[in-house]
């Protein structure tokens, strides 16, 4: 049987951070209420008994804006229109400040067994500067009270390379939010995105160059790793079993589809994009797609993905550029950037901090 | 008209002693261009002469003048240069003189150049008519420099019209000068046609259009003329005079007169500067004298940044060589750069010159060798090789000798900066040999100086040490013995040929040093570290390393935009095209520029 991810973009947000550079629109509850019934139509529209759906993720935005029960209809409906595994992975994204203990109890009884919460750093100096409206109390009882709900998959995200960022405030996040019963961590180097308030000269002028960026994220994975949370992507550590199942269907170039405003989908040999328009979408029977290839999962394309994860790229899967890849495996081992065992290349963690330029470097030039 | 009512003259000077701005007003005051046209350095109608306010190209036009004693008189103008390298433009321009207006400034006096083209005009047997320029500048001193002019030159110039360009003083003067002091052309209109090419240029619709100035006899439409070098033959379709902005079809010309042909000439190898023209029916016994041939001094390899358009970039130089005679080219390849060519120079503003007007005028993007000048080797084995790549440098176990080329420099100062001047000199590895007061407060330098010590900066620090003041001149002396070495530059441990130069071996340290720390500014930090090693023979003098980059990572989610991830690492891989790959080194175009310029 066919397997499948879904995932559900929800556009909300309480407030949009400064850093952010994703399709979201305030919170008012007429146009949710509407956003939910597409969503809903649109379940139904991909519908397909024979596909057995192992992963959805409901992502944002702040998902948890919406009410448990509006998450809770779209599961029935995923459950009624598809074959929905039994051990379905099923996340939802959630800012600390929505998690309430009975919200966490109701999210927790629709069927959602994993929680990203975005936490971002448990330093409140630097949470005030990424315009999160949560403090790290808010965000270490929010874990707790997941906890408490019976929530036994939760990963937190983390944000590094903040300016002024040093060595003992990123310990601290890394030591306070491991010492919590949670299994997974996104770790992203904050990155300033054309279109947001952060581009402007005095945030610029106050970032991490280069070095200090690569200090702290080797910091980071060294940290990481010696508590239990194994790197198994260029931006996620885990402990042994609770890698994302949904987010590895990306990196591994298997189904999944998007729904709601700005999400992407790669299904059937295509991958699409819905337009990041919410009354467009809300008004059409079925959210209109751009195409943004139909042909996806080449050479290129399979082996970048390949080798952002821990495991790599096995050569035997790219058999017709194997000569070329094997000419550049010495130089790149002599930097230290991978580790080869005569089939499988994989990037080390000095590899990863470079791994555009090693990836590039292995499949282009 | 007859002979005895044409005038042909030049103007020369120093740089920026105010030419041009004279020929603007020469235009004006003999109206032949209405004032609503005139626009300043008319005559300078590359961009690039009036960006940088200087003439390249030497120009020629026709005036019309009715002097005070009731008469009409042609002039024709020409245009010339007045920097060092552009020499032979000047001399050029002169053959087809009888006259040349000196113009020196009021308040500057006589420099390097005024002597220089002074010198070139007196050999061709001109009339000088000396004039002071700018006196309406409060630091003017006409009388100064007039008697200058006589003391130095040897000239009188007590009576020189004392004029202002810039506001249009005394012009008048001047015209009527030309048509008193300057002799009429001589030349039979009816011997056999004899007419010295000075200048051509290509015109996509016309073909090629030779400027030239009729010595004997007569051409005119329908002529079967014949450029007597080359032997080919072509049918006049016009000849004529050049107005200031445009060709005017006179349908003939006479011996005495400056004039331009058009014969529908396709083919730029068929016409040669300096040839003689001749009628093909009725042909005269021997050409012209013609002209001595210039000498490129300077080297470089020039390459298109883009491989692809080697092509575009040989036929640009050959237009440009039309228009420029004393432009060499001839291809070369560079493991480095690919395919290209090593192009001759008459100096470094040459250079310069002609790698901005290949830009821009045609539209290339150039990367530049450092320039080299032309070595003299003598083998072990007796045989005797001229050097003008580095590349090319023999193996110094085969050298018996090796020479290099001195310049005779001629500097003009104020008194003040002569301790500036030398000490400058004395790093050039120059010679000093004497030094003369022209009055109170300026003097005369001159020195020997090896050709490769000045062809990289020596005029902009002259410069820059007199505060501008300084003014300078060389001529070729010919080779001496050298302590020469071939120093190599090695990235990732391979010879980048293209970086490669010749030097005197004691400045061999310093300049390597100063060129590995350039490579390391000037070459990003990518995957693999970059070692950078200067050598000379087997021998590592300098180095440095750009470390690798360290952080190079896209780390953030984007809900499974994958497109997004890909389109970067496309965007990144389309970055590095402007990059030359040399081994697993990506080298920038400005690396291999910012080795031009040690000093800045």
């Amino acid at each position: 049987m066919n397997t499948l991810g879904i995932y559900i973009h929800v556009p909300f947000c309480g407030k949009k951070c400064s850093y952010c550079d994703f399709y979201s629109v305030c919170y008012n509850k007429m146009q949710a209420d509407c956003y939910c019934e597409a969503v809903l139509r649109n379940i139904r529209h991909y519908a397909d008994k024979n596909t057995l759906v192992d992963t959805v993720y409901f992502g944002g935005g702040t998902p948890t804006l919406l009410t448990a029960e509006q998450i809770t209809a779209f599961i029935d409906e995923i459950r009624k229109c598809f074959n929905l595994s039994e051990d379905a992975e099923i996340t939802i994204e959630a800012n600390p400040n929505t998690l309430k203990p009975e919200k966490l109890y109701n999210l927790r009884k629709s069927g959602i067994n994993r929680l990203s919460i975005g936490v971002q750093s448990m330093n409140n100096d630097e949470l005030k500067f990424l315009g999160r409206t949560h403090t790290s109390e808010r965000a270490g009882k929010a874990v707790n009270d997941a906890i408490d709900a019976g929530f036994e998959n939760i990963s937190c995200d983390l944000m590094i390379a903040l300016p002024n960022q040093s060595a003992d405030s990123l310990a601290y996040s890394i030591n306070t939010l491991t010492d919590m019963q949670i299994q997974h961590i996104s770790a992203y180097i904050l990155k300033i995105e054309e279109n947001t308030p952060f581009n402007c000269k005095k945030i610029l002028d106050i970032m991490p160059d280069d070095d200090k960026t690569a200090d702290l994220y080797l910091q980071m994975t060294d940290m990481l790793n010696k508590k239990g949370f194994l790197q198994y992507e260029v931006s996620n550590f885990s402990k042994a079993g609770f890698e994302s199942r949904h987010n590895c269907r990306y990196w591994k170039c298997l189904d999944y589809i998007g729904i709601g405003t700005s999400a992407h989908s790669c299904y059937k040999g295509k991958r699409f994009a819905v337009e990041p328009d919410l009354q467009a979408f809300i008004n059409s029977p079925v959210q209109p797609v751009v195409i943004t290839d139909d042909s996806p999962c080449g050479f290129e394309e399979f082996a970048m993905l390949r080798l952002r994860l821990a495991e790599g790229l096995n050569l035997n899967d790219v058999e017709l550029h194997r000569k070329s890849i094997e000419k550049k495996i010495p130089p790149l081992i002599k930097a230290g950037y991978i580790k080869y065992n005569g089939e499988n290349i994989s990037l080390t963690e000095k590899g990863f901090v470079m791994s555009n330029s090693v990836i590039e470097y292995i499949i282009f030039s | 008209m007859a002979n005895n009512k044409i005038r042909n003259f030049c103007i020369v000077a120093h740089i920026d002693h105010g030419k041009s701005t004279l020929a603007d007003r020469i235009l004006e005051k003999t109206e032949t261009v209405a004032v609503r046209d005139m626009e300043d350095q008319l005559l300078d109608n590359m961009d690039i002469e009036r960006e940088r306010g200087i003439t390249i190209k030497a120009r020629a036009v026709r005036l019309k003048y009715t002097a005070k004693d009731g008469e009409d008189y042609i002039f024709n103008l020409i245009d010339t240069p007045g920097h060092v390298d552009f020499n032979y433009e000047v001399s050029r321009s002169l053959v087809a003189c009888e006259g040349a207006i000196l113009v020196v400034d009021a308040s500057q006096g006589i420099e390097a150049q005024t002597l220089a083209n002074t010198y070139l005009a007196i050999e061709n047997d001109l009339e000088i008519v000396p004039v002071v320029n700018k006196i309406d500048l409060p630091s003017a001193d006409p009388e100064r420099v007039c008697n200058e002019v006589e003391n130095v030159i040897g000239i009188p110039a007590m009576d020189a019209p004392r004029i202002s360009a810039k506001m249009g003083t005394n012009i008048e003067e001047v015209l009527e000068k030309i048509v008193t002091d300057i002799p009429a052309p001589v030349g039979d209109t009816d011997k056999p046609l004899k007419a010295l090419i000075f200048d051509s240029y290509y015109d996509s619709y016309k073909g090629v259009i030779i400027y030239v100035r009729v010595k004997e006899g007569t051409v005119k439409v329908g002529d079967n003329i014949r450029l007597m070098a080359t032997g080919a033959v072509f049918t006049v379709v016009e000849a004529g005079f050049m107005n200031a902005t445009s060709l005017v079809n006179n349908g003939s010309l006479e011996a005495g007169e400056v004039g331009y042909i058009s014969a529908s000439i396709k083919s730029i190898g068929d016409t040669q500067v300096g040839d003689t023209v001749t009628n093909n029916d009725f042909p005269c016994d021997e050409p012209l004298e013609g002209y001595r041939k210039v000498n490129p001094m300077v080297f470089s390899g020039i390459y298109p940044a883009d491989g692809a358009k080697y092509g575009d970039l040989r036929e640009a130089l050959e237009k440009l060589q039309l228009n420029d005679a004393s432009l060499s080219f001839e291809p070369e390849t560079s493991v480095a750069l690919g395919f290209g060519f090593r192009c001759g120079f008459l100096g470094l503003l040459h250079m310069e010159i002609i790698q901005e007007r290949l830009e821009r005028e045609y539209n290339l993007d150039l990367i530049t060798t450092a320039p080299s000048v032309i070595y003299k080797v003598t083998m072990t084995n007796g045989e005797v090789q001229y050097i003008d790549n580095p590349t090319n440098y023999p193996d110094p176990a085969l050298i018996q000798t090796a020479e290099e080329p001195m310049v005779k420099a001629s500097i003009l100062s104020p008194s003040d900066y002569v301790g500036n001047i030398m000490e400058l000199c004395q790093d050039r590895r120059g010679i000093f040999k004497d030094m003369k007061y022209l009055d109170d407060t300026r003097v005369e330098l001159h020195y020997e100086l090896p050709l490769n010590e000045i062809v990289y900066d020596f005029f902009d620090v002259l410069k820059s040490r007199t505060k501008g003041y300084a003014s300078f001149d060389y001529e070729m002396l010919g080779y001496t013995p050298s302590k020469l070495v071939k120093l190599d530059i090695l990235l990732n441990g391979d010879i980048v040929d293209a970086l490669s130069f010749i030097i005197h071996t004691d400045k061999a340290y310093a300049r390597a040093r100063k060129i590995a720390e350039k490579l390391k500014e000037n070459i990003p930090r990518q995957l693999f570290e970059v070692p950078i090693q200067a050598a000379i023979g087997g021998k590592i003098i300098a180095r440095e390393t750009v470390k690798a980059m360290r952080k190079d990572v896209l780390a953030k989610c984007y809900g499974g935009d994958i497109t997004r991830k890909k389109k970067l690492l496309e965007k990144q891989k389309e970055g590095k095209k402007r990059m030359r790959q040399l081994g697993t080194v990506e080298v920038p175009q400005e690396a291999f520029m910012s080795v031009l310029k040690l000093d800045s």
